[in-house]
Formats: C-alpha cells, structure tokens, sequence
C-alpha cells in the first residue's frame, strides 16, 4: 500500500517536472533561459520517473521474480545514459549558440565575449577578424 | 487502486503532451539554437516515455532501446552543435 503511494507521488513529481519544461519552453524569451529550463527540468523528471520504473524492478526481484532484476539493472543503465549525455548536450548548445552570435533578451553588455574584455565598445566578428589575420600576413 | 499498466500508459500520454509543448518551440522558434534546444528536449522526453512504454507492457527491449536512443541522440546533438558553432570537423 504505502509502496504505490511512494511510486505515484514519484510519478507525479516526474510529470509535473516534465509538464514545466514544456511551459518553460513556450514562455521564455531567451535561448538560454529556454535551455535551462528544457534541459534541467527534464533531466529531473526523468530521474523519478525512471526511478519509480526501478523501485518496481527491485520490488519485484525482492519478491523472486527474475523479470524484475533485468528491469531495474536496465533502467538504471538508461538512467545513467540521460544524466550522463543531457547536461553535456545543453553545454555544447549553449556553447555554439553563443559562439555563433545569439545575444540574450534584454542584454547590454555581454560579459562572456572574449573580445568585450579588452575594448569593450567594440565587437570583432569572425570575418573582421579573418580579414585583420589576412592584413597582418 | 489503478493497475500499473493503465498508470504508466497515462503517464505516457501525459509525457506526449510535453513533447507536443516542445514541437510548438521547434515550429516557432526564431533562431536556429532554439530549435536545438526543443529537438533535445523531445529527444529526452521520448527516453523517458520508452522507458514507462516498458513498464506499462513489462518488455524489457523497449528500455534497451531508449538507452541506445540516448547515446545516438547525444551523439546528433553534439555534431548539430558543432556545426552551429561553426567549426572544422
């Protein structure tokens, strides 16, 4: 009894989660709050709806049922694959939305350009840079 | 109580309209990274509901399958990325 209880309110922390990662995505204005919300929110949706799949798996193997082993050993394997592979997906896409010119809603100065550090009033863009390489040569 | 099968299959639904609100931010989206973003995100919902899709008929293939999905999807993620970014392969 108590134990459904446990995996019901697993499964609606992990929906609700999910259900906020969508909202998230549809209301905010900004690549990079978009990313935090589509990547972080789902990554711990995940984690209790995945872990509910595996505290079935591992009730079932505690009532000898082989079946249940297999499914919690590879739900914690596809597990470990989200928390593995999402926080370095949405740092390879923040990475090259920011390499590749996509400034955030409402920003003035963006203290993460290499090269506002040194003149910070003017802004080098790849092909002005190409083309000082190519001068100095 | 509800049986596990009808549950996880609700939870399935409920996963699906998440991945529809995501679909939305791809149809919209103004810049090309917002459209990373929500093919990530959907690319994470659809792990998570092959793994409740398992659950709910109690066959394990179908979580094999969600972690072999995981890895590609990553893999794709990081190649459309890079080449956002702009580099040399």
């Amino acid at each position: 009894m108590i134990f459904d209880i446990i995996i019901y309110v697993f499964l609606g922390i992990g929906i609700f989660f999910n259900l906020l990662a969508g909202v998230g995505l549809l209301r905010f204005p900004d690549v990079y709050t978009r990313l935090h919300a589509g990547t972080k929110c789902t990554t711990f949706g995940s984690i209790f709806i995945v872990g509910s799949v595996i505290l079935i798996g591992l009730k079932w193997w505690w009532e000898n049922d082989a079946n249940g082993s297999v499914l919690a050993l590879h739900s914690i394997f596809a597990l470990i694959a989200i928390l593995l592979t999402n926080p370095v997906g949405a740092h390879a896409i923040a990475r090259a939305a920011h390499r590749s010119g996509v400034k955030p809603a409402m920003a003035v100065v963006d203290h993460l350009d290499e090269s506002s550090q040194l003149k910070p009033m003017k802004r080098k863009t790849k092909s002005k840079k190409k083309a000082e390489e190519k001068e100095d040569e | 109580m509800i049986d596990l099968m009808t549950t996880y299959l609700v939870v399935v639904v409920a996963l699906a309209l998440c991945s529809i609100m995501a679909l939305i931010r791809i149809i919209l989206g103004p810049t090309a990274p917002d459209r990373v973003v929500g093919v990530d995100t959907v690319n994470t919902i659809v792990i998570v509901a092959m793994v409740a899709f398992g659950m709910a008929f109690k066959e394990v293939i179908y979580i094999d399958v969600a972690i072999v999905y995981a890895f590609l999807s990553f893999i794709s993620t990081l190649f459309i990325a890079k080449y956002l970014e702009g580099g040399e392969f």
